[in-house]
């Protein structure tokens, strides 16, 4: 008897502290020490032409404050405060004084000139290691003068490529669904923006309920759901074209689309008799494939980067896990035995994780684990979040969260989020609307 | 004495605990464990013919009252038979989007099937799963979850 009375509080108290120790990554964020790095303003060729919708006077200033922007989201990098920038643009682009920028602390500056003519703008700038005083990087590159934000990502991107080692990720999109109106009355409808928020266009006019919008991998294809004439399928939209198609002749719902790592199949969910299966269907020559036969929910599927794999939902065991299969339906190994429920597995584009979402206690959670689903790691608790989507270099993580709401639904909101797999760097990310569901794109300049 | 004290102690923690416990398996007002049993939210395809049912958390399984309520639909539908339906399932905001899509299209078809068991032509029903994008009630509550987990009988016109 008293065994029994000393083994209850014990056990909670295990389970307290495993929850702890999951939620520590939270925790400790804000140890990294950001590398100190300037950006000055690139300067203008003075012999620039005016160009329609550009200013051309603060154009130099408002490439480099978007670069800022950039390093500042990715926690890694601290932009200096151009109030005590020493050099004027033009002569630092050509040879810094080294002293003068070591002085207020840089390790890294950025110098750059442009110069708008006939409709053209031309692009060129260096990176400087101020600690060794010697160039690192340098490129020009010409562009039409409206692209001018995405001079700013480009550079950023190869600016962070030759610091840290890795692909940049700034010139990318992300498609997701703008959200407006009352909870049980939500009008949704497909949105496209820069991946810092810039741009926003509405792809749909929200006359029907969409969901799950996913980009191919070359960007200029979306598949998601729409529930147009109320019947749910899967859609393919050009974003070039703006023409829409159901994707294959299903006598059912169809819905949780993705591309094929090559962009020549779909692979989705088909909804019958109380059951959903995995299809795919080739883009090309229409034949759809049954991928999985089992009497439970088998759902939210996504093909390793290689595309040899599938990892995908199925409740097969009695409440939803994820599951890896070989690309043909076979071989099928659940990976996920952790405490509570998982859902929304996605590959890594680097092939070395899969991200997902874990229901546990009422809580969600984003998470992380090998393929074999081993070395979990969750990254964000709170009270509602899901559908983690991967920057195209693997290191960061965009989803959704919603609010709690009153008892009228008041306060409900539905926001992006994004999270470095380090589970530091947690941010919002703005948009004009509520938002939900969010992909991300692969490099656009690529 | 003391002895004594420290035996009463741990008898009113062992007891504190046993509330506690029967608090938490206690029926809540208009709930069966999770599922939903008031009348709060229910419309009616006709008088006494109850418009939907309700389901356990992740579940489609059909309870006691949820099977009554869908033989006084079949009857109903036995009696007009000009009159088609649409079942449509329906699930919480406390699960991923994708699988409450297809939870919803799970539980439409539980109440379809066992409707065919009562003798309503399949052809006379079509199913639509909405997952969790039509809520009936907004909040963020055990009850408006649970009232929210539903298949809804809705006439065609």
């Amino acid at each position: 008897m008293k065994k029994i009375i000393i083994a209850t509080p014990i056990l909670l108290f295990l389970s307290i502290n495993i929850c702890n120790a999951l939620i520590k990554v939270d925790i400790t964020r804000g140890n990294l020490d950001p590398l100190p790095i300037a950006v000055s303003p690139l300067h203008v060729d003075p012999s620039s032409t005016d160009h329609k919708d550009v200013k051309i006077k603060q154009l130099g200033e408002d490439i480099s404050k978007i670069i800022e922007k950039n390093f500042k989201s990715t926690g890694l990098f601290n932009p200096l405060k151009k109030d005590a920038f020493v050099q004027k643009p033009d002569i630092a682009h050509l040879k810094p004084r080294f002293e003068d920028w070591r002085l207020i602390k840089a390790q890294a500056l950025i110098t750059g000139k442009i110069l708008v003519q006939n409709d053209k703008l031309k692009v060129e700038f260096r990176l400087w290691d101020l600690a060794a005083s010697k160039e690192m990087r340098a490129l020009a590159f010409t562009t039409t003068p409206s692209n001018w934000r995405r001079v700013a990502h480009i550079i950023s991107d190869k600016i962070y490529e030759r610091l840290t080692g890795e692909e940049g990720y700034f010139d990318t999109r992300i498609i997701y669904v703008a959200e407006s109106g009352p909870k049980d009355k939500r009008k949704k409808q497909l949105a496209i923006m820069d991946q810092d928020g810039a741009n926003t266009k509405y792809l749909t006019l929200g006359n029907e309920l969409v969901l799950t919008p996913r980009f191919n991998p070359a960007n200029q294809l979306v598949t998601y759901l729409s529930y147009f004439r109320n019947l749910p399928r899967v859609y393919l939209l050009d974003i070039e074209t703006g023409i829409q198609e159901v994707v294959g002749n299903f006598p059912g719902m169809t819905f949780a689309p993705r591309f094929s790592p090559d962009g020549k199949k779909i692979i989705m969910s088909f909804a019958k008799d109380g059951n959903s299966d995995i299809y795919t269907m080739d883009l090309e020559n229409r034949v759809v494939e049954r991928i999985t036969d089992h009497s439970s929910i088998d759902t939210s599927p996504s093909y390793s980067p290689d595309g040899k794999y599938i990892c995908f939902n199925s409740d097969r065991s009695g409440l939803q896990q994820i599951y890896v299969m070989k690309s043909d339906g076979t071989n099928v190994k659940r990976i996920t035995f952790g405490d509570g429920l998982y859902g929304t597995p996605v590959w890594s584009p680097r092939g070395d994780l899969i991200a997902f979402t874990k229901v546990r206690k009422g809580k969600f959670y984003i998470g992380v684990m090998r393929t074999d689903g081993t070395g979990e790691r969750l990254l964000t608790e709170n009270f509602y979040q899901e559908a983690p989507s991967w920057s195209p270099n693997g290191r960061v993580l965009v989803f959704y969260r919603e609010t709690k709401s009153g008892s009228q639904g008041e306060g409900f909101s539905a926001k992006l989020w994004s999270i470095d797999i380090t589970g530091y760097n947690e941010r919002k990310i703005k948009t004009e609307t509520d938002a939900s569901d969010p992909s991300w794109s692969s490099i656009l300049s690529k | 004495m003391k002895f004594i004290t420290k035996i009463k102690n741990i008898l009113l923690v062992i007891f504190a605990t046993l509330a506690l416990s029967a608090c938490a398996t206690q029926k809540k007002a208009g709930m069966d464990g999770d599922v939903y049993t008031g009348k709060e939210t229910v419309e009616y395809l006709a008088s006494g013919v109850p418009d939907r049912v309700f389901f356990a958390t992740n579940k489609s399984s059909l309870t006691t009252a949820a099977r009554e309520t869908l033989r006084k639909q079949s009857t109903y539908l036995r009696k007009n038979p000009k009159l088609n339906i649409t079942i449509e399932g329906h699930a919480d905001e406390r699960g991923t989007r994708e699988y409450n899509l297809a939870l919803g299209e799970r539980r439409a078809n539980a109440a379809k099937d066992y409707m065919m068991t009562y003798g309503v032509s399949g052809k006379r029903i079509s199913v639509i799963s909405y997952g969790k994008e039509k809520p009936v009630n907004t909040a963020s509550t055990p009850l408006a979850w649970s009232q929210n987990r539903r298949s809804v009988t809705v006439k065609v016109k």
